[in-house]
């Protein structure tokens, strides 16, 4: 029967892994390299700024080790959701980061590069094509004007047609995670369900294992009827609970993962200890449906100006709410004309973590204040920060004895200007084609 | 019929996530025996959800059970998209709490 490894360094470019963990995926003869690079999770800024959430250095140190194995041992390197977000200025970042590892290391060879960015005009051509994808609202033009960079999921068939070409680098804009891992399984002609299924637990690398780390690495072995799964390093182990657990991380449906053209389904799916440290999946499904994208979008809303302080005098936080309150008006009483800002508190040790879920808004001994500012311009967001924090310092609330000033102050200067601030306003799904992104190649080094 | 703290019976008691506009959680028990006792109890249902949190039921968007993990799975909508005004937890991986007080009665 016929078989393909797949080797998975890392949950996320960047976050690295032991170079000994590494080297013993290598020892199993992978035939291909996958590596997720990106993620929703660390919130909108990030695609919205255009600025990837993975520390350049740390991407840089895992390259610089991962591209010259690869090259020397010809197996070819799949990046999926270059940059953090994967558009395009994402993808460039990370262009620039493997070109310079190249120079360094005197490598050379032939990388495509598929952007996943989504025109504006096409956009709003099609916009009553959209669906929301989840609990939120139909797109609208404004959504789509207003969105910085607008980037959709592409799946493993723009990657396959990247291996078919002779790539052997591939780093593709925004991708759908399982696709990197899946793409040269799938070109071969292997059974779509299982394929994705490992792509699915292998974007995440060592996660799946216990004990779990996304600084790890994995290895996948795909054959006809199914997959097995294991970490390279010694001090980790596969189990049938660590893997079926899997499919519960980050997801809505552990039953049914959907992705651009079908979804997933692992009713049928059945795990199996094969070893200490190596389980076997088999029955995963994959269900086809018409071809859809998902596309995503954040729009800025302002800049951000935070002040960090703590209180501990009893009488004040007996009246917390109170005296807060009365501080919001007295900055909207002074500053009515230029209402358009947004002025919260965030209250550690009462319900700084949890907000307006909390269901024991009780405050303890001192609690921590976040005086959180956000208004049009960073001028703007300081002034409101630094008029609210001085009003909340002085403040003569009711029954007050110490006079001298309601907060400790950590630092100096107190005002920490935050920069920009984005929201989500596209999570939309539109119908496409699986050759709707079209890799891009070039000859990187001396050949 | 006696109420077994949930903390007894799940070695797993998670939030995050699924998504920037839902959240997911996750309760994944320690052994095929107390995932059978929760099964049967009943007291997993959306309504639960909606009161520990105090949100309407209709926000509370499933609730699965997963054999495979020994696990129950519930799903709710976000209060606000992820990392908008007001956030207090980007990645929603610190609002499993309320989920350490569920009692599951037993025969």
């Amino acid at each position: 029967m016929r078989k393909l490894t797949v080797l998975s360094p890392t949950a996320i470019l960047g976050y690295g892994f032991p170079k000994q963990s590494f080297l013993e995926g290598l020892a199993h003869n992978p035939d291909v390299i996958g590596v997720d690079a990106g993620s929703v999770d660390p919130g909108p800024y990030y695609l919205g700024a255009g600025v990837s959430f993975t520390d350049r250095a740390a991407v840089k140190r895992d390259l610089a080790l991962i591209l010259p194995e690869a090259l020397k041992r010809k197996i070819p390197l799949m990046i999926g959701t270059a940059g953090g977000s994967g558009a395009s200025v994402h993808l460039a970042w990370n262009r620039e980061i493997i070109e310079e590892i190249a120079a360094e290391q005197n490598l050379s060879f032939k990388m495509a590069v598929i952007p996943a960015d989504i025109d504006k005009e096409y956009l709003l051509a099609n916009l009553d094509k959209t669906t929301p994808l989840g609990p939120l609202p139909a797109l609208t033009a404004k959504d789509v004007q207003d969105s910085t960079h607008i980037v959709a999921q592409m799946g493993w068939e723009p990657y396959s047609q990247a291996l078919e070409q002779g790539a052997d680098v591939v780093l593709g804009g925004r991708t759908y995670d399982p696709a990197v891992f899946a793409a040269l399984a799938l070109k071969l002609g292997f059974p779509s369900g299982p394929a994705l299924h490992m792509g699915k637990i292998l974007e995440c690398a060592a996660i799946a294992a216990e004990p779990g780390s996304g600084r790890d690495c994995m290895v996948g072995i795909l054959d006809e009827e199914g997959f097995t799964l294991f970490p390279t390093s010694p001090e980790r182990r596969c189990t049938v609970k660590s893997v079926a657990a899997h499919s519960l991380y980050e997801k809505s449906n552990p039953w049914l993962l959907p992705g651009p053209g079908g979804a997933l389904d692992l009713s049928n799916t059945r795990y199996q200890q094969v070893d200490e440290r190596t389980v076997r999946v088999t029955g995963s499904a994959y269900v086809k449906k018409d071809y859809a994208i998902k596309l995503e979008g954040s729009r800025l809303i302002g800049f951000r100006t935070l002040a960090i302080a703590g209180v501990r005098d009893p009488i004040f936080i007996s009246q917390l709410q109170q005296v807060l309150d009365q501080v919001r008006s007295a900055v909207k009483d002074n500053f009515e004309e230029s209402a358009n800002y947004s002025l919260e508190f965030k209250v550690y040790g009462l319900n700084g973590v949890m907000g307006d879920l909390e269901p024991n808004p009780v405050p303890g001994h001192e609690v921590g204040i976040i005086i959180d500012a956000v208004a049009g311009t960073q001028e703007e967001a300081n002034t409101i920060c630094s008029f609210c924090r001085s009003t909340l310092l002085h403040y003569g609330y009711e029954g007050r004895i110490a006079t001298a000033g309601n907060l400790a102050l950590p630092y100096s200067p107190s005002d920490v200007p935050a920069g920009a601030v984005y929201e989500y306003c596209i999570h939309h799904l539109l119908p496409s084609e699986p050759n709707f992104f079209k890799p891009e190649f070039m000859e990187v080094g001396k050949r | 019929m006696k109420n077994v703290p949930i903390t007894e019976l799940a070695h797993v008691i998670r939030s995050k996530n699924s998504g920037p506009f839902e959240l997911t959680f996750d309760i994944i028990f320690k052994d095929d025996q107390s995932f059978d006792l929760a099964i049967k109890s009943g007291v997993f249902t959306p309504q639960l959800f909606a009161g520990l949190y105090k949100i309407p039921v209709d926000k509370v968007l499933g609730v699965i059970e997963y054999p495979p993990a020994r696990a129950i799975k519930a799903t709710i909508a976000r209060i606000r998209p992820a990392g908008s005004l007001g956030e207090t937890d980007v990645y929603g991986a610190q609002q499993h709490a309320p989920l350490l007080t569920i009692n599951v009665p037993v025969e």
